[in-house]
């Protein structure tokens, strides 16, 4: 066990540099260094020593993959790459345009995240669990066909008409929670019930429907019928026996996003004024600071090949016959 | 000489690419019979062949929308000719009017008054703030108080058109099945209204039926009202949708075009060959899944900004532009999404080739290419189509929000997710305008409901053992 | 629905007030202003680095420089602030023989700047001031155990502070040219104050090879421009002179920063804090920032060792009557702090301004047609809507200028040649201006004749200051010339129709724009009809900001938006926009256009350091007229900023100038808490309505399964 998690994790290693070599190759071909120098230090009166001196204090004036004036194997270490991507890999990430601290903008950035993203998540997974159940339990009149057909028009609404909708409604309208914003501790559920019911409504179309054809190939299964036959009443079956079985692959199709959730949504948090991860990202893409961006990609991958690992030990907790080599 | 000189966009030609593939693909189809049930199945099935209609209505002005030309300007004497700078589609040519009648600004839908008021300044001199009347919508009436009685009889009438053509259409119809059936035409007028084995076709008829009658209502009223209203600019809402369909076919469409070649060969050969190449290719896709897909998308996005920068004289003209964004924007959509059907693939490859039948062939000595060819390519083609049906309401969808992050289609384009930003500021606005958004949904929903409608009946069709469930 | 429930309890117990109520439920009953920042948060709050609006609004408040502009009296005057009167200003001639103040400027080789500032002001408590029992300075140096525990600037218990010395202000002046801090006037101000060049390559020289925190002690290097003539007393030398320089000293840039807060912000460990003196200010101001979260709030206190300062007593006519003076006498600052929220989007910012969480707020064009009415007179007013909420309203003309320019380096629509001057000329007049600013500005906004905005001298109302390429005077008003005569010019220009004459060939002309967004997408539409007019098609190249800002420095673009606003209230701000030797492309100046006119840059040198009088007005009336005979910008508009505020905010005059207005701002809480509540009582029943249709839509279902229940009972029976 613990050495297949070693190998697993030596083997994220190729990956992360390989992400790393992506994200280098495409930041630079929009931007040179100096762009990010000029980005950095405004628009107006810059000089050009004033450039030069923001690339060397940044450790920007050195070549992108190749060094040709270093001698030996310096030549491929001794260069913008392997300088700044090796720092990535004991976390550290540096600092932004603005001369903030990444790792400790992260740190502070990634609970509003997580108090949007993980809620979302247990209470989704409660509703579409109930909202499926209830379709199966119903199967074959027509609440179910009701269902099935609403699930598939709530899917084809674009995300972005339920967040419209939802400021619209419950903050403009009715004036049930704050439009937008945030503050932490306690304080944070007004802020927080919006963007969570946004996010669980959302989801309710697609996940629904997938849950509800993951009960029903569970019906269709002998134990059921064995069940059903030893005179077991249909709600018993159902919570008993389905929802049980079923819980299986639900969960470990869970495992692999709950790392990720430290990253938070993109659109929710800027939508909503959120000051997680999720939003720190968009204003990084939309301000093109470099050392922000590749902190979040480096981050991200971390966090999927976490997922990863976490998704196949959990196979085995669950199915011991499932054996890890 | 031609009037016009046609134009070729990146798009356009990629798109027509895609089409004869289709065709293609459809000829292939007929030609076999053990392919065609499955169809047989969808062609069956009442929901698949109502939202097949839809989609090939969107199709088919999609497809309008991508023959594109430069009109003629008139000669001078001692000039050669001269073609116009702008880029216009067949769909243009018959929107003509919905294209050129703009306004100042916002009207509502049906309006003869602008939405907001302005200074006029009457006949005796005297300035009042009042709203002023539009330029072209409803301008034809005399006296604004007859609209109503207006737009009724102009909606009977255009919907007389549509109900007429809609008969015609019913009419071909008993025709075709009694010339197939070769049965009288009461006979046939009898089974296509009865028949069970019909229900597919007869559901099709009357959605089309549907159709066109609304087409025809509109048509009537879009020449002499602004159906949808104006924009902030003053453009017709309804055109601003309508054109937006390509944007939206385009990317859910010419994704495909990239991501499929992709995911096949790599998948496919992951799954075969298995060992190094197999674990080359899983590496590749693990790197390119672990990178958030909006990162990704963003840098490319910036990249094609740059390229079309740094090269101005090739795309001089504004479509030629943004085609060019949006065809990068499919391209890294492709790049980002081949993973999923890739790894698909390959676990179905894994338990094929592990077949009786596959390793028989193997140990004749038959070539790699040739079993891939003949065993494995047709035996996972079901899983191929059903990931693409699905997937294209997916990406439709995704247009929209990634117009939000900022790097989606050029915002010079007429799209939806640039429709539905627009419309997010209107809604700020006392009293709302809310046309904007309401079409942008209409039309995005209609789209994506109608594939996901269509992606399941496909679904049930070609893998029994999901019927039922839907 | 369980979801539901839980949540809407927890969600009444958690807060007593309005249930979507930002803030803590008691601090609107405080003498605490609510307002906004965004959508960028502000990235230096250094007075030697921060130069944009956004970062202004703070530094205007905590740091003090030695000059203001009076509140209330128009047009803007400067009056002392820190100094105990006026710079007294002395010339010199090269040899060093003092000048009379009426000298010719050839003559004059130097300007001195003698300011006094008052004795017994003293800094905002803070940490670095903080002394141990034997009077040694309590944080510095201090041990890393001891920042081990630190994690905000509060985290230190003991504070001090000090006296403010003429010593402080000489090492701002110095900070300028630190090459650490990039300092945006560092470029400008070498050229006018003595030896400031040369002090920055030296400081280059001392930093090269120090670690990027270390502290530098510009205190060791003297500056000959910038000298300390005793403890409240110092001295600016500047060559020439340059009259605009007294502006500058109005700016948070020559505001007074302590050696102190730099030494202990250089300390090992600081920066990784966020504890630098670009996030965590140290002044005299009527406020220090006690509260600095960029990504949500950030939060200005009252300022306990504020020095005396008195709401003026006297303004224009008209003051008193609208009750500016009320305050008149009363000790600054009036608020105990002002909360800024970060907000990214207008449209929760003016949803929350409506429902009374933010005192005020600016109009967008979509909230425009909510807010104002325009009367039968043309004059803007309140809604009916606003009026019943009891909402203010307080318009300005902006010392701004917007405008389209053209690259006079671009073969096709720059040069001097007629050609390319009458095509300028013809789309000036198509662009129409006045459907621009009903458009988007709702009329917020007047055409612009020519560079300088209303409020600035020279700047010529009526009939002789309209633009004649353009307007006509008609009836008493200018009419915008006929499209005809446009199409005139072009045809004279060589496009017929917006066509090449010689080949036929349809005229393309290109707009770069960094803009993007919804709101640029009608805009961007809008110049294309524009274009569209005379038959020419517009081809837009939006792109990003660096590829922007790249073309423009290379020269590269065609046609671009642009618009500058006034530092100082001084017509040469504006006119060095076309000042031939300030161009952008090669020596990256303001003037974006690339244009050089030698008769233009003569007069501007000698428009330059005159006094206002008849004999400048005349210089900039034959330069104004150049301009406009060239056309290398379409003059476009002068903004008018309209600012809602609700009726308990009082005390608010636009000044367009000052930076530090927020001392006399105040409020009456005890009205906000009333109003908020009025206006924010919730809804339930379409909650209700919804779980009585859900719980309908049950009912059949129970019904139809307990009938299948039983018909499989009574199979099997």
């Amino acid at each position: 066990m613990t050495a297949y998690i070693v190998r697993r994790l030596l083997y994220a290693i190729p990956i992360l540099i390989g992400v790393n070599l992506i994200t280098f190759a495409l930041f630079f071909i929009v931007n040179t260094p100096d762009d990010m120098a000029r980005i950095h230090l405004g628009a107006k009166h810059v000089t050009a020593e004033a450039i030069e001196r923001w690339k060397r204090e940044h450790g920007y004036d050195k070549p992108l993959f190749y060094n040709g004036e270093a001698a030996g194997v310096a030549r491929l270490t001794d260069t913008l790459f392997v300088q700044k991507s090796l720092r990535l890999f004991v976390f550290d990430f540096g600092q932004a345009d603005d001369g903030r601290d990444i790792g400790r903008e992260i740190r502070e950035r990634m609970w509003p995240s997580l108090a949007i993203a993980l809620p979302t998540l247990l209470t989704g997974l409660a509703v579409y669990i109930s909202f499926a159940l209830l379709l199966v339990f119903f199967r074959a009149t027509y609440l179910d066909l009701a269902g099935v057909v609403l699930c598939v028009v709530l899917m084809s609404i674009s995300g972005l008409f339920y967040v419209i909708g939802g400021q619209y409604l419950l903050g403009k309208l009715w004036n049930l929670v704050p439009i937008s914003g945030y503050q932490p501790g306690l304080d944070a559920v007004k802020f927080l019930v919006l963007p969570v019911l946004v996010g669980v409504v959302s989801g309710i179309g697609e996940s629904t429907r997938f849950y509800r054809t993951l009960f029903l190939e569970e019906m269709h299964k002998d134990y059921v019928r064995t069940a059903r036959a030893k005179g077991l009443a249909e709600s018993v079956v159902l919570f008993r026996h389905v929802l049980g079985n079923a819980m299986i692959p639900i969960l470990t199709g869970v495992v692999v996003v709950i790392p990720r959730l430290f990253l938070g949504s993109l659109i929710v948090e800027s939508f909503f004024g959120i000051p997680g991860l999720g939003s720190y990202t968009i204003d990084a893409i939309a301000a093109q600071d470099f050392a922000i961006v590749r902190a979040m990609v480096f981050l991200g991958s971390v966090l999927y090949i976490l997922g990863l690992l976490l998704t196949d030990l959990s196979y085995t907790l669950v199915d011991p016959r499932v054996r890890l080599e | 000489m031609l009037p016009f000189q046609p134009v070729v966009l990146w798009s356009d030609a990629l798109l027509f690419l895609l089409l004869a593939a289709v065709l293609a693909f459809v000829r292939h189809v007929r030609r076999n019979d053990h392919l065609r049930e499955p169809w047989r199945r969808v062609a069956g099935s009442r929901l698949g062949m109502a939202s097949a209609v839809i989609l090939a209505a969107y199709a088919l002005i999609g497809l309008l929308d991508s023959l594109h030309y430069r009109p003629q300007l008139p000669i001078q004497p001692g000039q050669p000719v001269q073609y116009a700078a702008e880029v216009l589609s067949v769909f243009d040519a018959l929107a003509e009017p919905l294209r050129t009648r703009v306004e100042e600004t916002y009207s509502a839908p049906f309006a003869t008054h602008l939405f907001v008021k302005k200074n006029l300044t009457q006949d005796d001199g005297r300035v009042v703030r009042d709203y002023p009347r539009l330029k072209y919508g409803g301008a034809h009436l005399q006296d604004p108080a007859q609209r109503t009685a207006d737009i009724a009889t102009r909606a009977l009438r255009g919907a007389g058109w549509g109900l007429a053509a809609a008969v015609l259409a019913w009419g071909v119809a008993v025709l075709w099945l009694g010339r197939r059936r070769e049965i009288g035409v009461m006979a046939a007028g009898r089974a296509l209204l009865h028949d069970p084995a019909l229900g597919g076709v007869r559901s099709a008829l009357f959605t089309l039926g549907l159709l066109l009658l609304a087409t025809g209502a509109v048509a009537a009223l879009a020449g002499h009202y602004h159906v949808l209203g104006t924009d902030k600019v003053g453009q017709d809402v309804l055109y601003l949708a309508l054109k937006s369909i390509r944007t939206g076919l385009l990317i859910g469409t010419l994704t495909t075009l990239i991501l499929l070649p992709l995911a096949l060969s790599l998948g496919v050969a992951a799954g075969y060959f298995g060992g190094r190449t197999d674990d080359v290719i899983q590496y590749v896709y693990t790197t390119l899944n672990s990178i958030p897909g909006v990162l990704l998308i963003a840098a490319a996005v910036l990249v094609a900004q740059v390229y079309i920068e740094s090269n101005p004289e090739l795309y001089d003209t504004a479509a030629a532009r943004s085609d060019l964004r949006l065809v990068f924007l499919c391209g890294i959509l492709g790049i980002t999404s081949w993973t999923g059907l890739a790894r698909l693939l390959r676990g179905e490859t894994l338990k094929l080739r592990e077949l009786e039948y596959i390793q028989a062939a193997r140990a004749f000595g038959v070539s790699h290419l040739g079993i891939l060819g003949r065993h494995i390519l047709p035996n996972v083609s079901h899983l191929i189509l059903i990931t693409l049906v699905i997937d294209f309401s997916g990406l439709v969808l995704a247009e929209a929000v990634l117009s939000y992050v900022g790097v989606g289609v050029d915002p010079v384009m007429a799209s939806w997710g640039n429709m539905i930003n627009g419309a997010r500021l209107e809604l700020a606005r006392e009293p709302v305008v809310w046309w904007q958004l309401a079409a942008a949904f209409l039309f995005m929903f209609a789209l994506v409901l109608a594939a996901n409608l269509f992606a399941d009946s496909v679904r049930t069709a070609f893998d029994p053992r999901s019927a039922g469930q839907r | 629905m369980r979801a539901w429930i839980v949540l809407l309890t927890l969600l009444l117990a958690a807060c007593g007030g309005p249930l979507n109520n930002p803030y803590a439920p008691d601090e609107a009953a405080q003498n605490v202003l609510f307002s906004n920042f965004g959508p960028d948060r502000p990235k230096h709050l250094d007075p030697a680095r921060s130069y944009s609006e956004n970062e202004i609004v703070f530094t205007g408040q905590i740091y003090e420089p030695p000059l203001q502009y009076h509140y209330l009296r128009r047009p803007y005057v400067l009056e002392p602030l820190t100094a105990a009167e006026m710079p007294r200003v002395r010339y010199y001639d090269a040899s060093g023989r003092e000048l009379p103040s009426d000298a010719p400027a050839e003559a004059i080789a130097y300007t001195t700047y003698d300011i006094r500032i008052k004795p017994g002001i003293r800094y905002q408590p803070h940490p670095c001031f903080a002394l141990d029992a034997q009077g040694r300075p309590r944080y510095v140096p201090i041990a890393p155990a001891e920042l081990e525990r630190v994690r905000r600037l509060a985290d230190f218990r003991e504070t001090g502070s000090r006296e403010l010395v003429a010593a402080d202000y000489v090492y701002q002046i110095k900070r300028l040219a630190n090459p650490r801090l990039n300092s945006p006037i560092y470029g400008l101000m070498s050229e006018y104050i003595v030896g400031l060049k040369e002090y920055g390559q030296r400081l280059e020289a001392v930093v090269k090879d120090l670690p990027r925190e270390a502290y530098v002690d510009l205190e060791r290097y003297p500056l000959a421009g910038a000298q300390v003539i005793d403890r409240y007393t110092y001295r600016i030398t500047i060559r020439g002179k340059y009259p605009q320089f007294i502006y500058w000293l109005a700016m948070p840039f020559f505001a007074p920063v302590p050696p102190e807060a730099e030494r202990f912000y250089s300390q090992p460990g600081m920066a990784e804090r966020n504890l630098t003196l670009d996030w965590q200010p140290v002044g005299t101001g009527p406020f220090y920032l006690a509260e600095n979260d960029p990504n949500r709030v950030m939060i200005l206190r009252r300022n306990p060792h504020y020095h005396d300062d008195f709401y003026p007593a006297e303004g224009e006519p008209g003051d008193a009557e609208a009750g500016l003076t009320r305050d008149a006498g009363r000790r600054l600052p009036l608020l105990d702090a002002a909360v800024y929220t970060l907000e990214k989007e207008d449209i929760p910012e003016w949803a929350k301004f409506l429902q009374g969480y933010y005192d005020a707020s600016g109009i967008t064009s979509d909230t425009f047609d909510q807010a104002i009415r325009i009367g039968p007179d043309g004059r803007p007013d309140l809604s009916p809507e606003m009026r019943a909420r009891d909402i203010r309203l307080s318009t300005a003309v902006r010392t701004s200028i917007w405008y389209v320019g053209f690259n006079m380096l671009d073969p096709v629509v720059g040069g001097t040649s007629e050609r390319a001057r009458k095509l300028r000329q013809a789309l000036s007049i198509a662009l129409d201006y006045e459907e621009f600013i009903s458009i988007f500005l709702n009329g917020r906004g007047i055409p612009a004749q020519g560079p300088l905005p209303p409020g600035i001298f020279g700047h010529r109302e009526g009939e002789a200051g309209i633009n004649p390429v353009v307007y006509r005077w008609q009836g008493g008003r200018a009419v915008r010339r006929d499209l005809t005569e446009a199409r005139r010019l072009l045809a004279e220009a060589g496009y017929p129709d917006g066509r090449e004459a010689a080949s036929g060939r349809p005229l393309t002309l290109f707009f770069d724009t960094m803009a993007s967004g919804p709101e640029a997408k009608s805009r961007l539409d809008w110049y294309r009809k524009q274009f569209a007019k005379l038959g020419i098609q517009l081809v837009i190249r939006a792109t990003d900001y660096n590829r922007f800002q790249d073309k423009m420095r290379k020269g590269n673009a065609q046609i671009f938006e642009w618009g500058w606003n006034a530092d100082y209230p001084d017509p040469e701000n504006f006119l060095f926009l076309l000042y031939g030797p300030n161009r952008k492309a090669g020596t990256n100046g303001e003037n974006a256009a690339n244009y050089a006119n030698p008769e233009y840059d003569r007069l501007f040198r000698q428009m330059k350091d005159m006094d206002n009088g008849p004999e400048r007005q005349r210089v900039i009336d034959a330069m104004v007229d150049i301009l406009r005979h060239d056309a290398p910008w379409v003059f476009a508009y002068h903004p008018q900023s309209y600012g809602l505020r609700h009726a308990w905010v009082a005390n608010v005059k636009p000044n367009l100038m000052a930076n530090n207005t927020l001392k006399y701002r105040s409020v009456e809480p005890a009205l906000r808490v009333a109003y908020q509540a009025h206006w924010n009582r919730p809804v339930w029943w379409p909650l209700g309505v919804m779980l009585i249709v859900a719980a309908a839509a049950m009912v059949p279902a129970v019904l139809a399964y307990r009938r299948r229940l039983s018909a499989t009972a009574k199979d099997r029976a």
